[in-house]
């Protein structure tokens, strides 16, 4: 009988992480070499914890799917990392970056995570920097912040649109460092395909090498999951498309509870869908949003190119809905209101299905080499994929599947309900509430992984100095690694004739379009049925060429589309249960009269946190109350 | 638009691999080069053939997984481009196209089009980082580092470590691959401690690997998808020197 507890310490909320930290228990550097840690993924996360768990001087083992660490999904974030350094004297604050957070995601997180991930906020920077992350600077060679979506200041660092690579690249760095020194062990090309437990605590993973197609078993005293999001559930997103929820999903049929999984968030500024044989959407930063005016022909369907349509014929509609924040509302209102023009048919471009984004007016004002500077690289990819060049004519934009603020349920130690499971950056759930705010993933990310969980790691791990090392012979680990083998046989045995990426697209346009922007309980059934149906399907009909025991490119995918039906799935009945709109999660039953989100704090304000049951039954429902100290939940206004 | 594909096929690093050509119809210009890729790997699959096997996960050129030797050019025809960033519409109708993996020593085959780039790995972990705890930072603007230099830095930084650059190269150096990191190291105060000892254990290494020298025809700059400069091996190579230079005179 799982018992959610949040753990979450007394005492003043800017004082709970400190005096938190101070009572945790230790394991003397002797012990540490006697304890071995797993960490999964290798993004700003998973690297992050991995190389300051070998800095403290354990034995850390880490696994990515990818030939290399550098090349985990973090790379691709682009606009900027936040920071409650008030270097722009705008009188921002930890405390001003904990409300921003909150009220973004509109009151659906945990005050006490929030607080700690905007605390711990400025210690990231700082690291970064002496790692050698070059972010942007000023002509006196101070750091230079920008502004993002939701907030109004200007706290966001930034390294051109390529912050992400630059953190990325910082983390791996820190992370060569421990390899070289052998204090950390890395496994690339691997798939992590189950969680091993023995006498109910995580001791190992199953994976399988990806060259040979072997399955390995490997042990440790705690495993810790930095696997990312499942915005691939869409099938076109803005992620990597090796991107996938299998790890995090083996953990959940294993008994980890998964919080809010259908809190996902829709990124309003990507490259438009611009052909069917399209896999991938390309986003484009929210930092453009910074200069970049989004409007839609006043004229129903009007047809002109955008550069000859006059000032008076366009609808600036964000600044014209929201004059306040204007074009830098949150991701989830601008992607609403972007679908909402589209609808209504004003939509441009082939399908309709897009809006503009114009910098006609902040080249006019700045120049062109100001606008260069600030997003040259940004600009370039736009012209390699459409062909068209925005200095001289707006982009096209529109929402595409991106972030999700759901994943495993953690307490305050960051660790799942599995006893020694762990759970940190895009993973876990808990600092983003709703909806997150721009910036705050490779924060958060940076947060868990080098400040947070080697800390609280250590209270857990100072019980196993006695353990010894966890033997890959017991029965425990022989069964999940049949159990993997046994999955891995009925998928290369079906011999059908339709291939993973197939399915995979039936089924992100099944969620796409039940389980989307805007969802109703109709849509949300409906959905739930056709994943039934696709997945007997896939079952019966998915084809994977070649055998199991090579480098299988079509069975890596085929394993991950298994899962993507249970995640879809899951999303569904939680968006179902959830009688509100908050956040990204927009219910067309529950709106207010001016078409904005209306949530019902009365009966949910609590996190949703499911637990498995059985491939065919209905999931679990826990809640976790939240409670509101410190903010006071309000209608979240950026008009 | 119709092409021919001549593309090599390897079944595992101990194979022989050979080309095999594909015929490939109706093909959309709008497709990216890993989408037609995609799309050919349809047909082979529902014809009952084995795919082809290829590198690849962001696509949309920052990951650097994806590195294909198209037409005899890493990344194939258009400069500052990723192969997953090329579209179709970049090729004639009608035109042949050669797919090979990248070709050297230092990177085996592993299958396909797939090769092993660890001895980048290796390269990376004789000493691309700078020697700080977690908890040793000083307050980021307490070092200020000048606008120009920041932006120099950057431009070393932005390396994806695709390995075009070696593939370019007659000689399959890597020098541009380990100048962009200990470039970017050299230039700022934070790495600048180390830098000699820094340059000294990744030349070394990446001499290990078996990667070439530099005979100045600047390839790599030229393929390089980011394209990070050629000075950055000069600076390298000032920092190498020097540090040779001081050995000596502490001898």
């Amino acid at each position: 009988m799982i018992k959610l507890d949040s753990k979450i310490p007394e005492g003043p909320l800017a004082e709970k992480w400190s005096r938190y930290k101070a009572g945790l228990r230790l394991v003397n550097p002797a012990n540490k070499k006697k304890i071995d840690i797993i960490v999964v993924g290798t993004g700003l996360a998973g690297a992050g914890a991995a190389s300051a768990l070998g800095e403290l001087g354990y034995n850390v083992k880490v696994f990515c799917f990818q030939d290399s660490p550098r090349r985990a999904h973090s790379v691709a974030a682009q606009g900027g990392i936040n920071a409650a350094k008030n270097y722009r004297n705008d009188n921002d604050s930890i405390y001003r970056l904990f409300h921003d957070m909150m009220k973004g995601g509109d009151y659906r997180a945990r005050e006490a995570n929030v607080y700690r991930a905007a605390e711990v906020s400025n210690d990231v920077i700082d690291h970064f920097t002496a790692m050698g992350v070059p972010f942007a600077r000023d002509y006196g060679g101070s750091l230079d912040t920008r502004s993002f979506g939701g907030v109004q200041v200007s706290r966001t660092f930034y390294a051109k649109g390529q912050t992400g690579q630059q953190c990325l690249l910082g983390t791996y760095s820190s992370l060569n460092r421990q390899i070289a020194k052998g204090t950390v062990k890395m496994f690339p090309r691997r798939d992590m395909l189950d969680i091993v437990m023995v006498d109910g605590k995580a001791r190992g993973v199953i994976t399988r090498n990806l060259v040979s197609g072997e399955l390995e078993r490997h042990s440790a005293h705690a495993v810790v999951l930095a696997t990312g999001g499942y915005g691939t559930v869409f099938y076109l997103s803005t992620l990597g498309l090796g991107s996938n929820a299998s790890a995090a999903w083996s953990a959940y049929r294993k008994g980890a509870v998964f919080a809010n999984p259908s809190f996902i968030q829709i990124h309003p500024t990507s490259i438009p869908v611009l052909n069917d044989y399209q896999c991938k959407l390309t986003l484009m930063s929210e930092s453009l949003r910074n200069d970049g005016r989004v409007w839609v022909p006043k004229e129903k369907g009007d047809k002109r190119h955008a550069n000859e349509i006059p000032e008076e014929g366009r609808d600036y509609y964000l600044e014209r809905r929201y004059p306040a924040f204007g074009n830098l509302v949150p991701r989830d209102v601008a992607s609403r209101a972007a679908k909402e023009r589209c609808d209504a048919g004003y939509g441009v471009g082939d399908t309709g299905l897009s809006v503009y984004l114009d910098f006609k007016d902040a080249i006019n004002k700045q120049g062109e080499k100001a606008i260069r500077d600030k997003y040259g690289n940004l600009f370039e990819m736009y012209e390699k994929i459409t062909g068209i060049n925005p200095y001289k004519q707006p982009m096209r934009i529109y929402p595409a599947g991106h972030y999700t603020m759901g994943g495993l349920w953690v307490d305050y130690n960051l660790m799942t309900t599995i006893p020694g499971l762990y759970a940190i950056g895009e993973s876990n759930f808990s600092d983003h509430g709703a909806n997150r705010l721009g910036a705050s993933s490779l924060m958060q990310c940076s947060g868990d992984g080098y400040f947070i969980l080697p800390n609280t790691i250590s209270d857990y791990l100072s019980e196993d100095i006695r353990t010894g090392k966890i033997s890959t012979d017991q029965p425990a680990f022989e069964e999940a690694e049949k159990q993997v083998a046994d999955r891995i046989q009925k998928i290369m045995a079906v011999g059908g004739k339709e291939t993973a990426s197939s399915f995979h697209k039936q089924l992100g346009k099944i969620m796409w379009d039940h389980c989307g922007m805007r969802r109703d309980a109709e849509g949300l059934k409906k959905g739930m049925e056709l994943l039934i149906q696709l997945e007997e399907e896939f079952w019966s009909n998915i084809c994977v060429p070649g055998t199991d025991k090579e480098l299988n490119q079509e069975l890596e995918k085929a394993l991950k589309v298994a899962d993507f039906f249970e995640v879809g799935r899951l999303m569904c009945e939680d968006a179902l249960q959830r009688e509100e709109s908050c956040g990204a999660h927009f219910r067309e039953e529950h709106q207010t009269e001016t078409g904005e989100a209306k949530r019902n704090d009365a009966n949910f304000a609590f996190v949703a946190a499911w637990e498995y049951q059985g491939p065919a039954a209905k999931p679990k429902l826990h809640k976790e109350a939240l409670e509101f100290k410190y903010v006071e939940l309000k209608e979240r206004s950026y008009k | 638009m119709n092409f021919t594909l001549k593309i090599w096929r390897q079944k595992n690093a101990n194979a022989k691999g050979s080309f095999q050509t594909y015929p490939l119809k109706d093909v959309s210009p709008e497709m990216s080069f890993l989408e037609m890729l995609d799309y050919l790997n349809n047909q082979l699959i529902s014809q009952g053939k084995e795919p082809v096997t290829f590198e690849h996960d962001c696509r949309e050129g920052i990951c650097g997984s994806c590195g294909l030797y198209i037409n005899g050019r890493p990344h194939g025809p258009q400069r500052s481009t990723t192969t997953c960033e090329l579209h179709m519409r970049d090729f004639k109708d009608g035109e042949t196209i050669v797919v090979e993996p990248w070709r050297s020593k230092a990177f085996p085959v592993i299958k396909d089009l797939i090769v092993d780039r660890s001895s980048f790995e290796r390269i990376m972990h004789a000493g691309g980082f700078v020697n700080v705890n977690v908890g040793c930072a000083p307050e980021s603007n307490s070092s200020p580092i000048g606008k120009l230099i920041a932006d120099k830095v950057f431009d070393a930084a932005v390396c994806i470590g695709c390995g075009a650059c070696v593939a370019a190269c007659k000689n399959s150096s890597a020098m541009l691959y380990a100048a962009a990191k200990i470039a970017q190291y050299a230039m700022i105060p934070q790495g600048k401690v180390e830098a000699k000892e820094r340059v000294d254990k990744m030349v070394k290494q990446m001499d290990t690997e078996g990667f070439g020298f530099c005979s100045n025809t600047y390839a790599c700059e030229f393929d390089c998808p980011k394209g990070i400069s050629t000075d950055f091996i000069a600076l390298m190579n000032r920092e190498f020197f020097s540090s040779k230079a001081c050995k000596q005179k502490h001898a």
